[in-house]
């Protein structure tokens, strides 16, 4: 590493950081660093060897030039498109010297989302409240989940009570999701396949030079990708919670790396939640995706929300060869032309596109939702999505998909 | 880190100003990031990781570079199943075959014993050894090596690249280590198909690359292209950038515009008028549904 402490150009009066620590012979490197710790709270992933990059990127350039120390940390700050704007606002609010001389913090502007997991799960248990006695029954309802559980799995998500609730979350915890599979261009070792001059050779060599047999290679199996879309308006609020644990499971089950599982939501608009669910502690995966979906409860959008995802995602490769199972009642806000258009486009870029509709398993159920009825063409699979039973039965869908 | 750049090809540039004025001079017209971001990437031995919508110049850089430093520009196109026999070598299998086999006839007729470790030793010769675009880098000096859409290749392979772009070294178990006498300029770019690893991106500058604006615009049009009449130029950089606000399927890049630019003259035009815009339209747009969205208000695109 370079010598930071060394000297560097002394002029540094606005620009080594707010607070009226900008002397003019002051060590830069504590006003730079506190920087990088002001992009950290406003949500970079900056490590200490990007603090690194950054002084020893600043050494090569002019420290007292603003642009120059701009492109320096979004160099070696920024690691991502997303970065770019919450980089740009934390800068401005510490290199420019505010009036008051007050230290700037960097405040996270978006909506406080309505308070994480109890909104999830909220206008469904009235009945506890003018419960006479209030263990007598929790207990024996409790004892009835247990002993229930083929019961259990086959009720309707919305219609659970609280203790229930509580029993699905350990049994959702223990569903089993396989991802599908598909062929690699990667081959490996195999008995049957095109024959593998290097190893032939090299099986060969200890036989001086002798080929006794022909080595062979075949095509390695791969996990394909799978992406959830899940509607998260108001009218799936009931099976929000369910949906979203569900997603855990298969984020957590699936592996991460390459083509793991994605998982969005879908609203107003579109918000990736594929980072927060890697937590391993469900309750911590659900909170931090609680916090990071910024339009619980809202409208549907679903055209919008899907173009949004095939731009910003799908066509750039999240969606190609993808099985990609959309969690939606289908009542649609928007045009149901723009959603049918979307589908038409996913279509052509997933390898199946599944449709689990919490509707569907219901008796009487119709689907002549605007939104179904226009997506309906493009589906390979119309799934229910009421019960942990109907969840099941997706994952064995998606695992031979 | 903290060692200048010594005996380059050409004289390294001192500042990102002047690097940019040297792009200049090769037809690249660079920003002050852009500028900044390659000037650090020499100074600093780090990859350069450029991300941003495709035809935003970011192989086009790589290149600009190369000639800027006087240095070879060596590819590297990844692709899915892509793998270190691809990247960085491999033994040329068949004619290691034939050398054992040339070996035993001219022992069986000289009625000879072979000696077994001469032998091996002797197929291991480096001129068996097939140098892929990795390792050709490394034995270049100077060289540019343009890691193009690595977001194509699967995970493995980054792991597998991190290792090569921070010791700029790679030991060949049968040969021993080759290490770069000068580390080669590393250029990476991904067009965000799929979210690159964090460990690599950690080791790399990071670049974004937006559609420029319509006046630098026009000035790559007219230094890509000298033979378009400015007038042209600037009519199809105001085309475009209405077409980018469109809301179109694929955007089109600056790629497009200078395919577009270069349709136009070809065809003859000495203006955007509406019926060279319609005929030469496949050159910009990508998209049945683009074309079709477009055509419909072409009138207003052209204005």
């Amino acid at each position: 590493m370079t010598q930071f402490g060394g000297p560097l150009p002394a002029p540094l009066a606005g620009l080594v950081g707010p607070g009226g620590r900008g002397d003019r012979d002051a060590d830069p490197v504590p006003g730079l660093v506190g920087f990088a710790a002001a992009l950290r709270h406003a949500g970079l992933a900056v490590t200490t060897d990007r603090v690194a990059a950054f002084l020893t990127a600043l050494d090569e350039l002019d420290v007292t030039s603003k642009p120059q120390t701009y492109w320096a940390g979004r160099l070696t700050l920024c690691a991502d498109p997303d970065d770019i704007g919450r980089y740009d606002a934390a800068f401005e609010a510490w290199f420019e010297p505010t009036l008051r001389g007050q230290r700037t913090t960097v405040q996270d502007q978006r909506r406080p989302p309505p308070s994480q997991l109890a909104a999830l799960t909220r206008d469904n248990e009235p009945a506890e409240e003018d419960d006479p006695d209030p263990d007598g029954p929790e207990i024996t309802r409790l004892r009835v989940a247990a002993s229930a559980t083929e019961v259990l799995r086959h009720r309707d998500l919305a219609e659970l009570t609280a203790a229930e609730r509580e029993h699905l979350r350990a049994l959702l915890s223990l569903l089993r999701a396989d991802p599908p599979m598909r062929t690699s261009r990667r081959r490996r070792p195999a008995k049957r396949g095109t024959p593998d001059p290097g190893r032939t050779l090299r099986a060969a060599l200890r036989n001086q030079g002798e080929i006794r047999e022909l080595r062979r290679r075949a095509p390695r199996r791969r996990p394909r990708r799978v992406v959830l879309l899940i509607d998260v308006s108001g009218s799936m609020a009931p099976y929000a919670d369910t949906l979203m644990r569900f997603a855990h499971v298969v984020v957590r089950r699936m592996p991460a790396a390459g083509s793991g599982a994605e998982v969005f939501t879908i609203g107003t608009r579109l918000t990736r939640i594929t980072r927060e669910l890697r937590h391993r502690d469900a309750e911590r995966a659900l909170s931090a995706a609680g916090r990071a979906i910024p339009d619980w409860s809202g409208g549907t959008k679903l055209g919008d929300a899907l173009r949004a995802f095939i731009d910003r995602w799908g066509q750039r490769g999240v969606a190609r060869r993808a099985v990609v199972v959309i969690f939606s009642d289908g009542w649609e806000r928007g045009e149901p032309t723009t959603l049918a258009e979307q589908l038409a486009r996913l279509r052509r870029l997933a390898h199946r596109i599944i449709w689990v509709n919490p509707h569907a398993g219901k008796d009487g159920y119709a689907p002549i939702q605007g939104g179904i009825v226009a997506a309906l063409p493009h589906l390979d699979e119309l799934l229910a999505g009421h019960s942990l039973a109907t969840l099941e039965r997706l994952l064995e869908v998606m695992a031979h998909a | 880190m903290s060692n200048p750049v010594h005996n380059q090809h050409r004289a390294a540039p001192a500042s990102p100003t002047e690097l940019a004025t040297a792009l200049g001079a090769t037809g690249y017209l660079a920003d002050d990031g852009l500028a900044t971001a390659a000037f650090l990437a020499l100074r600093m031995n780090r990859p350069l990781f450029c991300e941003g919508e495709p035809g935003t110049g970011k192989t086009a850089l790589a290149q600009a570079m190369a000639e800027v430093l006087g240095a070879e520009l060596i590819r590297l196109q990844c692709h899915e199943g892509i793998d270190a026999s691809q990247a960085l070598y491999d033994w040329d299998f068949p004619r290691q075959l034939l050398h054992l086999r040339a070996l035993e006839a001219a022992a069986g007729a000289a009625e000879e014993r072979l000696d077994a470790e001469a032998v091996e030793a002797s197929l291991y010769d480096p001129r068996f050894l097939i140098a892929r675009p990795v390792l050709r880098a490394l034995q270049t000096t100077p060289s540019v090596l343009l890691i193009d859409e690595v977001d194509r290749a699967d995970d493995e392979f980054e792991a597998f690249l991190l290792e090569v772009l921070t010791e700029h070294a790679v030991t060949i178990p049968e040969v021993g280590e080759i290490r770069a006498e000068r580390p080669p300029l590393v250029v990476l770019t991904s067009n965000r198909t799929r979210e690159v690893h964090d460990a690599l991106k950690r080791r790399c500058l990071y670049l974004w690359l937006d559609h420029p604006d319509v006046n630098r615009e026009i000035a790559i049009l007219r230094s890509r292209l000298p033979g378009v009449p400015e007038r042209l130029a600037a009519q199809v950089a105001g085309a475009v950038r209405k077409m980018r606000q469109l809301d179109l399927l694929k955007p089109p890049g600056v790629a497009e515009s200078l395919d577009w630019a270069q349709a136009l003259q070809l065809l003859g035009a000495r203006e955007l008028d509406m019926d060279a815009a319609a005929a030469s339209l496949g050159a910009v747009l990508k998209y049945r549904e683009d074309a079709d969205r477009v055509r419909a208000q072409l009138d207003a695109v052209l204005a």
